[in-house]
């Protein structure tokens, strides 16, 4: 499309022209130059660091259970009995010996959009996780993620750092991939200040952490 | 020290009193004062109402009158954080060295008042004897351009017989904001009645700060409500002794 | 080229709007009540981060260095993007955007889009155009979806109907969810609302979303939200459509470790947002088929040819400076005109129609500095508003209006001392027929508007400088005797 060409020669053009009148490139730091004084490690040890990631998770309510690497399954089966829950999507990457056995489970890629919009909830694994937000950071299965009405995150200890830099940092390798991240359940504020919970989304988080 | 006043065109002329206080506790401090006749505005009000051309002799006037001048007092903070903020990109604008390089070698020696007792001079007692409840407001400038933080705070509470309440919303702008007050007259009433709300509540009898621009606008509104609430610039607080009684 | 930013060209002027609106006692406690809400949260977590100082300058560096190579990281996105299975499309001004988004979804066959939240949208009037062209919009933000529903205009950038209470909400939610009982709990109408967008999500093939952040390296996309809805909209649907101001490119992927830290704390007074998004292109199918990214000038060439003003560029939409200005507060968002209110809107209004419209808005302040203060990428919104009225000032039609001919008159008064003392004395004289009991009641003109509200002392009867005069003779004949 001819116009649709002019547009973007247009644009650059104008974008060129107004940095040479304004001498931008003498102002600016070149990338590499730009100071970056801010955080980006943590002095914090594991113990301290799982225990921020605790309690802000505990800020927004989500339920927060601990299990070893080879107690996941029964971990698993514990939360959803609890939850009087008998079925849920899996991640399809979520390793099947970590699933118990007794529950209805279902691939995500099986899945149509009306079963998981019927689902009683999801599970999958995490990439890495925030302490000092409270995020929990997903990799893919997003869909499976977003609209059952709970779900539950198998968090392992040395997936969980400190600050937003070092998790940035791990994600590298995966940037071009779809990410999520999830810091509680959704919220609003909208109306007259009153923070609400669960707009959309699951409202319903639950998260094991796999000590190592 | 042989300190010069540059007293403000408003002070001058509204505001005598903030002036001659300035010059009684400076002289009682053991200064010099002097005042050169030759000054007149800084240009503040012109530049920031979208005049900075009608601004620049303003500044050079300002730049020539005190070029020699040990120390230069400004009881006006906005004043002061005009000359701070903006006399050297004008300077730079005009493309005029010299001029850089005369602003470049005045600005260290212009101070606020506070800024120049306390900072300069190292005094936070200065003998003064001020017995009556007054409530301290924190102009923006002040706060903001200047960072003064606490140091008129740090002046007031070594006053003798001050009883110095706190005043909810210090920081929040009074809504002088120069020709803002009769341009956007409406909203600054409104801010204006948040300020004098305030002001109420802490029961004062005396509204302090280091700007009488804000005190004018604060005075406007609170003898237009009969509160019987004065205000009264820093400088004449700082002044005041048992001797003097000035109210 | 037609540059639009909503419908702030025809709007009037800030100060017959905020006259108005200064009179709505239930708006002005709404407005109140959120900014101190938020302002209260800003402050908590920004307090605990050690470090903010050293992101904001961070940030604003990146932004700075970003601009100054705009055309290079758009060309960068613009490969990336493409490479992954995305289509970027440039448009000069708001018509071409519609256009070129009308004829998208016209080219799905679609009949209704779900839109996340995006200002842009609201800038270049979508909504308008798609239902012009026969295409249903829905808003899927809670505020967004009042404020459409009910017919009206947001009022802030972040919580675009706080100035609705929820009696009024609703009432807006019966009527358009077509509902016979609803309570007023924001429980409630939240759950309304849940139910109401839930088939919207489900059936509508096109989605619609703004971007807070394009990544050139990667040729992503990074969508920041509370709600859900963001999610649903650029997950579910077979199409995706992103718009985009030029300005929100950023050099990559890593640089989200700053703007994720500022964003939320400045916004919302989290340390972190429910949910981010990011994307790139349309991956390996988890997602839309169809994503098109379509990148908006309308105006930002020209701002980013003002080197004192190209910083209101760095805009990250956050709302911290809404919060937290004294004038904001008093009169909201409505007052401003445009989709873009509160300081940053003063500037970027009048800026993207190069000064021709909204020239009231750079004077909508007082200069106080709280904005720049909060601002995460250290836009120093006082000097642009300065820098602007120096604009309006000199680019006025005639410079024989009465303010002109009074600052040239004030400007000839202070240009020497002789000309100030002169002015001094007529000042004295002049005042009398406004000086009655000893006050001045009534000054003419603009300057009425003083004591239409304040009382005022008349001139002192000496001025300092002819005190000094005495008391510098007092003292030398005090030398010489």
């Amino acid at each position: 499309m001819p116009e649709a060409a002019n547009a973007r020669e247009a644009i650059l053009n104008r974008i060129r022209t107004a940095n040479n009148a304004a001498k931008a490139t003498a102002h600016a730091a070149e990338y590499q130059a730009i100071e970056r004084s801010y955080q980006q490690t943590t002095n914090l040890d594991r113990e301290t660091t799982l225990q921020r990631f605790k309690d802000h998770l505990h800020e927004y309510d989500a339920h927060i259970f601990e299990a070893a690497p080879d107690t996941i399954a029964t971990t698993i089966a514990e939360v959803l009995k609890s939850l009087n829950q008998k079925s849920a999507i899996v991640a399809d990457n979520f390793p099947v010996e970590a699933l118990p056995a007794g529950f209805s489970w279902r691939r995500e890629s099986e899945s149509t959009t009306e079963q998981l919009d019927t689902a009683e909830g999801g599970i999958s694994a995490c990439e890495v996780a925030i302490a000092h937000t409270g995020t929990i950071i997903l990799r893919g299965s997003r869909k499976m993620t977003l609209l059952p009405d709970r779900f539950l995150c198998v968090v392992h200890e040395n997936q969980i750092v400190d600050t937003v830099p070092e998790a940035m940092a791990r994600l590298e390798q995966y940037k071009t991939e779809p990410l999520t991240f999830v810091s509680g359940p959704s919220a609003t504020a909208d109306i007259e200040m009153t923070r609400i919970r669960g707009v959309h989304g699951p409202r319903f988080l639950d998260v094991i952490v796999v000590r190592n | 020290m042989r300190i010069s006043l540059f007293i403000t065109c408003y002070n001058d002329t509204l505001f005598p009193e903030t002036g001659k206080s300035v010059v009684r506790l400076l002289e009682r401090l053991g200064h010099q004062v002097e005042f050169p006749l030759e000054q007149t505005c800084c240009g503040q009000m012109h530049y920031n109402t979208g005049y900075q051309i009608e601004a620049g002799p303003l500044m050079r006037r300002f730049v020539e009158t005190f070029k020699n001048a040990e120390a230069v007092c400004v009881p006006s903070s906005s004043c002061v954080a005009m000359i701070r903020d903006h006399y050297l990109k004008m300077a730079e604008t005009a493309g005029d060295p010299g001029l850089v390089q005369a602003v470049e070698s005045l600005l260290p020696r212009v101070y606020e008042l506070s800024e120049l007792l306390v900072n300069k001079l190292g005094l936070e007692d200065v003998n003064a004897y001020y017995p009556h409840c007054v409530t301290y407001h924190a102009s923006c400038h002040s706060l903001r351009s200047l960072h003064l933080n606490d140091l008129p705070l740090r002046l007031l509470r070594k006053v003798r017989g001050i009883d110095l309440v706190e005043l909810q919303g210090i920081d929040q702008c009074c809504g002088f904001g120069g020709t803002f007050a009769v341009k956007n007259g409406d909203v600054s009433a409104a801010m204006l009645a948040d300020k004098l709300r305030c002001v109420e509540n802490t029961r004062a009898e005396v509204c302090t700060a280091v700007d009488n621009s804000c005190l004018m606008h604060i005075f406007g509104g609170l003898h237009r409500q009969r509160t019987g609430i004065k205000t009264v610039h820093l400088a004449e607080i700082l002044a005041s002794t048992e001797d003097e009684a000035t109210q | 080229m037609t540059i639009r930013v909503g419908e702030a060209a025809e709007a009037p002027s800030f100060q017959k709007a905020a006259f108005k609106l200064l009179d709505d006692a239930q708006l002005r406690k709404n407005v109140r009540h959120a900014t101190d809400v938020i302002t209260g949260k800003r402050a908590i977590v920004v307090k605990e981060q050690q470090d903010w100082q050293q992101l904001r300058a961070t940030a604003s560096a990146i932004k700075q260095h970003t601009l100054a190579h705009l055309d290079e990281y758009l060309l960068q996105f613009e490969a990336a993007c493409t490479a992954d299975g995305g289509h970027v499309h440039w448009a000069s001004d708001a018509d071409e955007a519609n256009r070129i988004i009308v004829d998208l979804v016209k080219q799905y066959s679609g009949k209704e889009v779900i839109k996340v939240k995006t200002m842009t949208s609201d800038e270049i009037g979508l909504n308008k155009a798609f239902e012009a062209n026969g295409i249903h919009p829905h808003e899927t933000d809670l505020a967004d979806m009042i404020v459409q529903l009910g017919h009206d205009k947001p009022s802030h950038i972040v919580v675009p109907a706080l100035h609705k209470n929820r009696q009024q909400v609703r009432e807006i939610f019966m009527e358009a969810m077509g509902l016979a009982e609803l309570s007023d709990k924001p429980e409630d109408l939240t759950n309304a609302a849940r139910r109401y967008l839930r088939d919207k999500f489900l059936n509508v093939n096109i989605g619609f979303s703004g971007a807070n952040y394009l990544l050139a390296d990667t040729g992503g996309v990074c969508v920041v939200e509370s709600e859900g809805n963001g999610r649903m909209c650029v997950t579910l649907p077979e199409v995706l459509i992103t718009l985009a101001g030029i300005e929100k490119v950023i050099p990559s992927f890593r640089d989200l470790e700053v703007f994720l830290q500022l964003l939320p704390r400045s916004a919302t007074g989290e340390r972190m947002n429910p949910y981010n998004s990011l994307w790139t292109g349309i991956g390996k199918g988890n997602g839309p088929q169809h994503f098109h990214v379509v990148l908006l000038d309308n105006g930002r060439t020209r701002i980013l040819a003002d080197p004192e003003a190209r910083q209101t560029l760095h805009c990250i939409r956050c709302g911290a400076c809404l919060n937290t200005c004294p004038v904001y507060r008093q009169t909201g968002g409505h007052a401003y005109g445009s989709i873009y209110a509160g300081p940053i809107g003063a500037i970027l209004t009048p800026q993207l129609f190069d000064m021709q419209h909204s020239q009231s808005l750079p004077y909508a302040s007082s200069l106080c500095g709280a904005c720049y203060e909060v601002c995460p990428v250290k836009i120093n919104i006082p000097e642009v508003l300065i820098h602007l009225r120096g604009r309006v000032v000199r680019e006025q039609q005639s410079g024989a209006n009465i303010e002109a001919l009074g600052m040239k008159a004030m400007a000839r008064i202070f240009s020497s001392s002789r000309s100030f003392e002169a002015a001094q004395r007529l000042g004295h004289i002049g005042q009398w027929p406004f000086v009655s009991e000893g006050w001045v009641k009534h000054l003419p003109g603009m300057l009425g508007n003083w004591t239409a509200v304040r009382d005022m002392r008349p001139l002192p009867k000496q001025s300092f400088r002819s005190w000094w005069r005495e008391h510098e003779k007092a003292k030398k004949e005090n030398a010489d005797a």
